[in-house]
């Protein structure tokens, strides 16, 4: 019963914020002016007379995505050197090594691609320089970029007779400095209240309570098990033995990063590459119920927000609720399947009731986050393309699992990406309209603008590019044999590791099924090539479209038009959504998640 | 073209000192100049003596201690200024439903019954045998903290109810009562036990 308040309050609290957030997103990135104007507008003037940038230059489509691939381009390149040189560069209190060509190549494309999947672990391989000067500036940069396009998008929806859609660079600045910073600035200082360390030094060792006894084996050092410590006379034994090599360690190692400022940015721009290797689900990224209400809160705000913001931009409010809906539902459906599946753990955990499991499937998730906060963060950084996770969701059960896992492969258009999530479920709703005017004989008209072949071609492209790369990349994968040697579990499992993973590349979203090690040229390159793929070719094609709908008349709303935003197009959309993204990837979920849940309860 | 490189150039670089430098400087200012134990990981300091941190884990065998979480136990990665080794802990990211997790658990399962037999036909609160998230969980559920009230009190020769007492003053409710999970830190409770923090 408690669980079901949680739910309900967690969905209500993200609306009732993002209501209110959608109307200053739409004034802001207008360039109107909002309470923050008087102490942002000198900055960003500042910014544009530097750089000399006319705010009002109208951009045509070819230009816009010109200025936002250069962007991104000079974004890769220089992220990549940083990651790879960062072992002579400065801020370096750990002293780590540049990383290797293939993973540098991953993780800068990774950043810059909004996906922010980790095959590093940030506290065994990333300098201050690195988290703070590569990885938090693409967490703000990537999410503007995706909202940048987005309104782009917009202007072209809106337009008549129009050949430009806006400044790119406008766009670009105007997201950072009125969305982005203002709710990162704020979100980390209450993080950091709530215990999210913030320091420079880069880490330090206490000493613990009990000691651990250890022992040097060929590769590396072992914990002794069932192991007695006496700490004056230096002794280690096993059941009264004296263990002549052992080893006592006392100390034990805390990351101290610059966590509490990177880690807002990666919630609140869909990016979720965390600090650190577990993510949220470490206690120095998320410590407490309140920290992950804000981080939680945080992953689907903007992304919830922009609905409405889209809804007052078009002058139909009724045009994003429908939006708004058609993702909500889903992310209810989505959410209460993981749900009832972790709540209902599993028999190999149950031990016949040996092991009382009424907390739930507790592998992998924090005592102080439960099975019902764990499962809500699993549905929203799904539906999102966040990624960041609060538990793992390699441990999750077979059906729990795969519900994470579609809501990727349904294109992240469950709310999705900063931006490229409602750009990507636009590409839907052109989709939707265009069939349901074949089926009914209507001329295919979405805002009263045309839709030709030309903006049909671009919206099959934006929609279809998440299934290829996914289909393409695991299919390649699960081929190869060194695949096998990187999974932390076999069988059915072992498949769902790797399809998850290309998902997770293919859908931006960064979460992973980590018993998978990605750290070879294969993985790191192709994950990586994924991640370019899924992200440009949609956003080039979502300005394709802007253009070309700028540069259309309007036409006049008559009895022959399909209405966009009633109950029966809400649901048409949901139907759209589910038959490409579910029958693209049914076969390859009957292999994996599926056969093991067959498995289990047999 | 040659214009907008530039800018492309140049809007990178306006970011980068933006985003990257002045945003994490201002706020790691903050975090030093307001709350400097939190900002510094939360490290439980008695008479200049330190006993770990208050949000991490650490692992308990002592039957007079209370045990936590199971912990995926690394002390191959980290070291000291002096090169020994230094624990840190990982996630499983094992799947719950194979026959090798079956077993896992088992043994697990036997273990605890034969730390304490009297408690063999309770059933084991399940964050007892599982491994968290981030393999350094600092805290189990309320139930799993009572479950071995019987054998910390046993093996030190103390009252349950000072046990319990220790488990309460080292629990944490939910936020505003509803968000995420009552739970209990594990370290507190053994230092209180041991006489090393008094609350």
């Amino acid at each position: 019963m408690d669980s079901i308040v949680q739910y309900i309050l967690y969905l209500a609290i993200l609306v009732a914020l993002a209501i209110p957030l959608g109307g200053y997103i739409s004034k802001a990135m207008g360039g109107q002016k909002v309470f923050l104007s008087k102490l942002i507008r000198p900055c960003e003037k500042g910014i544009y007379k530097l750089l000399r940038i006319h705010p009002e230059e109208n951009m045509g489509w070819k230009r816009y995505l010109l200025c936002a691939l250069l962007f991104n381009a000079f974004g890769l390149v220089f992220l990549f050197a940083v990651l790879m040189l960062q072992g002579v560069l400065p801020w370096n209190p750990q002293g780590f090594d540049g990383l290797s060509w293939h993973l540098a190549f991953n993780t800068a494309v990774s950043f810059v691609t909004n996906t922010n999947w980790q095959t590093y672990s940030g506290e065994v391989a990333l300098s201050n320089l690195s988290q703070a000067v590569g990885l938090t500036v693409q967490n703000f940069v990537s999410a503007a970029c995706g909202i940048a396009v987005l309104f782009a998008l917009v202007r072209g929806l809106m337009r008549v007779k129009d050949n430009g859609i806006g400044n790119f660079w406008a766009d670009l600045v105007r997201a950072v400095m009125y969305i982005m910073l203002p709710i990162c600035l704020v979100s980390s200082v209450a993080l950091m209240a709530l215990g999210v360390p913030q320091s420079l030094s880069g880490g330090r060792t206490v000493e613990m309570l009990e000691p651990i006894a250890v022992t040097r084996t060929a590769d590396g050092y072992e914990v002794i098990e069932g192991a007695r410590v006496d700490l004056e006379t230096q002794t280690v034994t096993v059941d009264g033995e004296v263990v002549p090599e052992a080893q006592i360690v006392t100390e034990q190692y805390l990351p101290l990063y610059p966590q509490a400022s990177q880690v807002a940015p990666k919630q609140a721009g869909t990016n979720g590459g965390g600090v650190l290797g577990t993510n949220s689900a470490h206690p120095f990224e998320n410590p407490s119920g309140a920290s992950n209400l804000i981080e939680m809160t945080l992953i689907l705000l903007i992304p919830v927000a922009l609905c409405f913001s889209f809804g007052r931009m078009v002058k139909d409010k009724r045009q994003g609720i429908a939006i708004f809906l058609a993702m909500f539902l889903l992310l209810v459906a989505a959410l209460g399947i993981i749900a009832a599946n972790e709540q209902a753990a599993t028999p190999q955990l149950a031990q016949n009731g040996a092991v009382d499991v009424l907390a739930g499937n507790m592998e992998g998730k924090e005592t102080r986050f439960g099975t019902a906060t764990s499962s809500t963060w699993a549905a929203y950084t799904t539906a999102a393309s966040n990624g960041s996770v609060n538990s793992m969701h390699d441990s999750y059960t077979p059906l729990g699992g795969m519900i994470p896992m579609l809501l990727m492969m349904l294109g992240e258009v469950v709310f999705g990406g900063v931006g490229c999530g409602l750009y990507g479920m636009i590409g839907f709703v052109l989709l939707t309209v265009f069939i349901a005017g074949l089926m009914v004989g209507r001329t295919p008209e979405y805002l009263g603008k045309k839709i030709e072949p030309r903006e049909m071609r671009m919206a099959v492209l934006l929609c279809l590019a998440t299934p290829i790369a996914i289909l393409i990349g695991s299919g390649v994968a699960a081929l190869l044999p060194a695949t096998a040697d990187a999974l932390n579990n076999s069988g059915a499992h072992g498949l769902s590791e790797v399809l998850y993973n290309y998902a997770s590349a293919g859908g931006n979203n960064g979460s992973a099924f980590a018993g998978m090690g990605c750290d070879t040229p294969f993985l790191n390159t192709s994950l990586g090539l994924v991640m370019l793929f899924v992200r440009f070719v949609p956003m080039a094609a979502t300005v394709v479209i802007a253009g070309s709908m700028a540069a259309k008349k309007k036409v006049a709303a008559s009895a022959g038009t399909l209405s966009t935003s009633n109950a029966m197009f809400v649901f048409l959309l949901i139907l759209i959504v589910l038959i490409i993204g579910a029958l693209s990837f049914f076969p390859a979920l009957a292999l994996g998640p599926i056969a093991e849940f067959t498995q289990m309860i047999a | 073209m040659k214009q907008m490189i530039l800018r492309a150039g140049g809007m990178l670089l306006v970011m980068t000192v933006l985003c990257g430098l002045v945003y994490t400087l201002l706020l790691t200012g903050v975090g030093q100049a307001f709350f400097p134990e939190k900002a510094n990981g939360s490290v439980i300091e008695v008479d200049g003596k330190t006993y770990g941190s208050e949000l991490l884990g650490q692992q308990f065998s002592d039957p007079g201690h209370l045990w936590g979480r199971v912990m995926n136990v690394d002390v191959n990665t980290f070291t000291d200024e002096a090169g020994r080794p230094v624990m840190y802990a990982w996630a499983s990211n094992l799947s719950p439903a194979s026959e090798e997790y079956e077993r896992l658990i088992k043994e697990r399962v036997e273990a605890l019954h034969a730390a304490d037999p009297t408690m063999a036909d309770t059933p084991i609160p399940a964050d007892l045998v599982t491994c968290s998230g981030s393999g350094l969980d600092p805290a189990i559920s309320p139930e799993a903290a009572e479950y071995q009230v019987h054998r910390i009190a046993q093996a030190r020769g103390i009252d349950q109810d000072e046990v319990r007492e220790a488990i309460e003053k080292s629990t944490q409710a939910p936020f505003l009562g509803i968000f995420g999970e009552p739970s209990v830190n594990v370290l507190k409770v053994n230092l209180i036990l041991d006489g090393i923090l008094e609350e």
